[in-house]
């Protein structure tokens, strides 16, 4: 690339830089408070903790279609997944103390995962932190060569893959009776949302750690 | 000035750099990696305005969450693409980016 060329877009993106800075340095002072918003309205939630609230019962929205975007980042990798040219990578064994070591974290982390996704309903936690833990196991359990059913994803994986976005999808419908989308009944939303976040947690689980699995080469 | 205001300049920095990492670096690993310095400089952003009051702002927080589970399921996505462009091509540029192409402009 030109070196002239290249100096225009430093120079255009430091300008870019100080414009962002000065205009946050000019903003006014908040019109609509939301936390305190969210504060009134927390008691009707289900859950007790604001971010919680916000992700899964006010903004409910956001969250359905993240997750459809996720399932559908993963189809995109499984399409990708087979080298064009034919050619793949044989995995080396993997060494029996990291087996062995993956077999006896794996539970904790799974335990871990579903102590995040309970105490997301009042404390720091939830299904996407939960969801985290899960993918990490799994994809330790993958390096150690402990996964084989990611080689050839059958029904019961391609379900777990699919299962968060469904429920999620129907508690979403059984609402359209009561008026809108996404609208929970108060006295069930707190259970809605528990069930809600754990078919997530298993799906997000699921995607993030074949997001991995299935571009690293595993699939031959 | 306060705390939240300071997260909020450096996100506006990190922005403008991964902006220019992602214009000027032709490895595309490079372009993949600055895109995900300009998201978090988005996400720095959103936070670190969202509580330039005092109080933490549940609403941003709770995009931002979310902000980061597609950003990495983008990041996958454009890693696998990647991989693929390398295996066809042996390159892990754009064609416009490598060395022996044709000039575009003169």
């Amino acid at each position: 690339m030109k070196v002239w060329l290249t100096a225009l877009i430093a120079l255009l993106c430091s300008g870019l830089a100080l414009a962002l800075g000065a205009a946050m340095l000019a903003l006014p002072e908040f019109v609509v408070r939301l936390p305190g918003q969210v504060t009134a309205n927390l008691v009707d939630s289900g859950v007790a903790h604001p971010v919680t609230a916000v992700l899964l019962n006010f903004r409910g929205y956001d969250t359905l279609l993240e997750v459809a975007v996720l399932l559908l980042a993963l189809l995109g990798v499984f399409a990708l997944s087979h080298h064009a040219s034919g050619h793949a990578h044989p995995s080396a064994p993997a060494h029996p103390v990291l087996q062995t070591l993956a077999q006896l974290l794996a539970p904790l982390m799974v335990l871990v995962a579903g102590y995040l996704l309970w105490v997301g309903a009042h404390a720091p936690g939830g299904a996407f932190q939960a969801g985290a833990v899960l993918a990490a196991a799994g994809v330790l359990l993958g390096l150690a060569g402990l996964l084989p059913a990611w080689a050839q994803p059958g029904v019961l994986l391609r379900g777990g893959l699919a299962l968060g976005l469904l429920v999620f999808l129907a508690v979403a419908v059984a609402g359209l009776p009561q008026g809108e989308l996404l609208h929970y009944p108060p006295a069930l939303a707190g259970a809605l949302i528990l069930l809600v976040e754990a078919g997530l947690t298993l799906s997000i689980g699921l995607t993030l750690a074949g997001l991995y699995l299935a571009s690293a080469g595993w699939r031959q | 000035m306060s705390a939240a205001l300071l997260y909020a300049l450096a996100g506006a920095a990190l922005f403008a750099i991964g902006l220019a990492g992602l214009l000027l670096q032709p490895h595309l690993l490079r372009k993949i990696l600055a895109f995900n310095i300009l998201g978090s400089g988005a996400f720095l952003i959103l936070v670190g305005l969202g509580q330039r009051d005092g109080t933490a702002d549940p609403v941003p927080q709770a995009m931002v969450l979310t902000g980061i589970v597609v950003a990495i399921a983008a990041t996958a996505l454009a890693l696998a693409l990647a991989r693929q462009l390398l295996d066809l091509t042996g390159q892990m540029r754009l064609p416009e980016d490598r060395p022996d192409a044709e000039p575009v402009d003169d």
